[in-house]
């Protein structure tokens, strides 16, 4: 069998703090192949994001171990591009300059770097906009920068923490489609972590369902969409899609997202 | 200058479309004569304010001439204009205003240089910040003004006039830079952390550049209090100066040279003030470009 792109081992992670020990994650074992698309969905305040600064490398789990490539992650590495729910653009500086923010922490070389941005870039409708400000950017199109910067390290693993939640609906359906169609059509393992059970279910081959505090995995669903043959549609038309509401209805019910 | 809204709220119908933006309609005769009035608030504001400066210095002739006041405490503001002109001619009066300047600048450079220093190793090492709070707390709250007569002991009459303004402005420079580094954008140091990104580096790419305005902020409430501890500083002991001017003259009961001292003072924090706010415009303009 050969080494998954992501293993988690029996991990866990407790925080401590004066008043005692939380424990935000428990038993998490999953594996996650190279090329595969897995969303995480869970209510808030599970540890869903905390998975996600885990294979990044900010923090180190208590129990168990996180690898790539059969690797422990020890630190952040310029194989795992993070997208964080905020564009964080600078402000102060160009977009063509906010995307080779990457290697110009990793010391790579500059003038390389800058090409790349600008191709980057360029490709993502962003061309005309190089010397420009991100305040003169629209949300989408600063979501999509933020993508061009994740993209200039050049990452094989993606992880995308809650991306699209800052954006109106519109804008947000249309970037999901457009930056899991990217991530697709480049071979990139991602992660998506998301509380919204629709765009997990589109975007997604498998989506995995994580219980309340201490976050366990709960369940794991494939998502297939035989309807549309061999190629999986794009996160758009997964939502038109028969299969669609079944997927929703099983989320949902797994979920169980209590109003209280 | 600022009055816009309160005008606008009157005839609400002509001030609606100039809100949302773009929403260009021919200019209507409201329009116009909300323009109008507009211009004509702004005149009567400028006329009171010119009006008011220029009743306080008629009073001021007047009283002390008609002896309703003693011209003795009060002098006035001819008196004034010509021992600013006597000083003038003597030579003396540009010589005090170079020396409080240069006092003043140096001990602005020295409070920014040192505190901008202290705030990013406070900020570099959050052990030591955790060890130093308690200490820089009370040495903020403490008034520096006690420790003239120390400084004078220690330091002469030279050198305690620029430690005394230091002094008043160094915590504060420290406590506003050190405040606005902690409220960075914790989601931009989280992104140049996911680049791996060492402390140094989340200082010299998010921390510093975010913090311009901290920076220019610290710097206005910096040129005011330097001034002020240099004035402190030259009262206690100084041969020159715009303080010891100040001071000589009362002592010889010269309440127009006291009144021109002061004057001076009020145009030279004037001139650093818009010094700094066209500094301000210059850095933040490319910045702010497109809005």
């Amino acid at each position: 069998m050969t080494t998954p792109k992501i293993e988690f081992r029996d991990v866990g992670l407790r925080y401590f703090t004066p008043k005692g020990e939380t424990q935000a994650l428990a038993d998490i074992s999953f594996t996650v192949a190279q090329g595969e698309f897995v969303s995480i969905v869970g209510q808030s305040g599970c540890g869903k994001s905390t998975l996600l600064s885990l294979l990044a490398g900010l923090i180190r789990p208590t129990d168990g171990e996180v690898l790539i490539d059969g690797v422990p992650v020890t630190g952040p590495s310029p194989q795992v591009g993070f997208m964080l729910q905020q564009d964080s653009l600078f402000e102060w500086r160009t977009i063509a300059e906010n995307c080779v923010l990457g290697p110009e922490i990793r010391g790579d070389d500059r003038f390389e770097a800058r090409v790349r941005a600008e191709g980057l870039l360029k490709r993502y409708g962003l061309g005309d906009f190089l010397d420009s400000k991100p305040s003169e950017l629209s949300g989408g199109m600063r979501q999509r920068a933020a993508l061009a910067r994740t993209m200039c390290l050049r990452p094989d693993v993606l992880l995308l923490d809650e991306p699209f939640s800052a954006l109106d609906f519109q804008t947000r359906l249309s970037i999901a489609d457009e930056i899991g169609g990217i991530i697709r059509n480049e071979g990139k393992t991602a992660i998506l972590v998301t509380h919204d059970i629709p765009e997990a279910i589109a975007m997604a081959d498998r989506v995995i369902v994580l219980s309340r505090r201490p976050g366990r995995i709960k369940s794991i669903h494939p998502i297939a969409f035989p309807s549309h043959g061999d190629r999986r549609p794009g996160s758009f038309a997964a939502r038109d899609a028969v299969e669609f509401p079944s997927y929703f209805k099983t989320v949902w019910e797994e979920l169980e997202v209590h109003v209280e | 200058m600022s009055s816009d809204t309160s005008i606008a709220a009157a005839p609400a119908a002509s001030a609606a479309p100039a809100r949302t933006e773009r929403a260009v309609v021919p200019h209507s005769r409201q329009y116009h004569a909300w323009l109008a009035a507009r211009r004509r608030e702004k005149l009567q504001i400028v006329a009171a304010q010119i009006g008011l400066v220029v009743a306080f210095l008629v009073v001021w002739e007047v009283a002390p001439r008609m002896h309703w006041v003693n011209p003795m405490l009060t002098s006035y503001p001819s008196a004034i204009w010509q021992a600013f002109v006597q000083m003038v001619r003597g030579g003396e009066l540009g010589n005090h205003i170079v020396v409080t300047l240069v006092e003043v600048v140096v001990s602005f450079l020295l409070a920014m240089v040192l505190g901008t220093a202290v705030a990013i190793l406070l900020w570099m090492s959050p052990r030591l910040e955790r060890v130093l709070d308690p200490f820089l707390v009370v040495l903020n709250a403490l008034p520096k003004i006690a420790l003239v007569p120390i400084f004078y002991i220690w330091l002469g009459a030279e050198g305690s006039i620029y430690a005394v303004a230091v002094a008043v402005a160094l915590f504060i420079t420290i406590l506003m830079l050190y405040t606005g580094f902690r409220q960075s954008d914790p989601n931009k140091i989280k992104l140049a952390r996911t680049f791996g990104a060492t402390r140094r580096q989340i200082l010299a790419k998010v921390v510093l550049p975010s913090n311009v305005h901290t920076f220019i902020a610290t710097l206005k409430a910096n040129a005011g209090l330097s001034l002020v501890g240099v004035i402190v500083g030259e009262f206690q002991a100084s041969k020159a100066g715009l303080g010891y001017l100040i001071v000589y003259g009362s002592q010889i009961f010269r309440m127009d040279m006291v009144m021109a001292a002061i004057v001076i003072l009020g145009l030279m924090s004037l001139a650093i003030y818009a010094l700094i706010q066209w500094a301000e415009f210059r850095i933040t303009r490319p910045a702010k470009r497109g809005g």
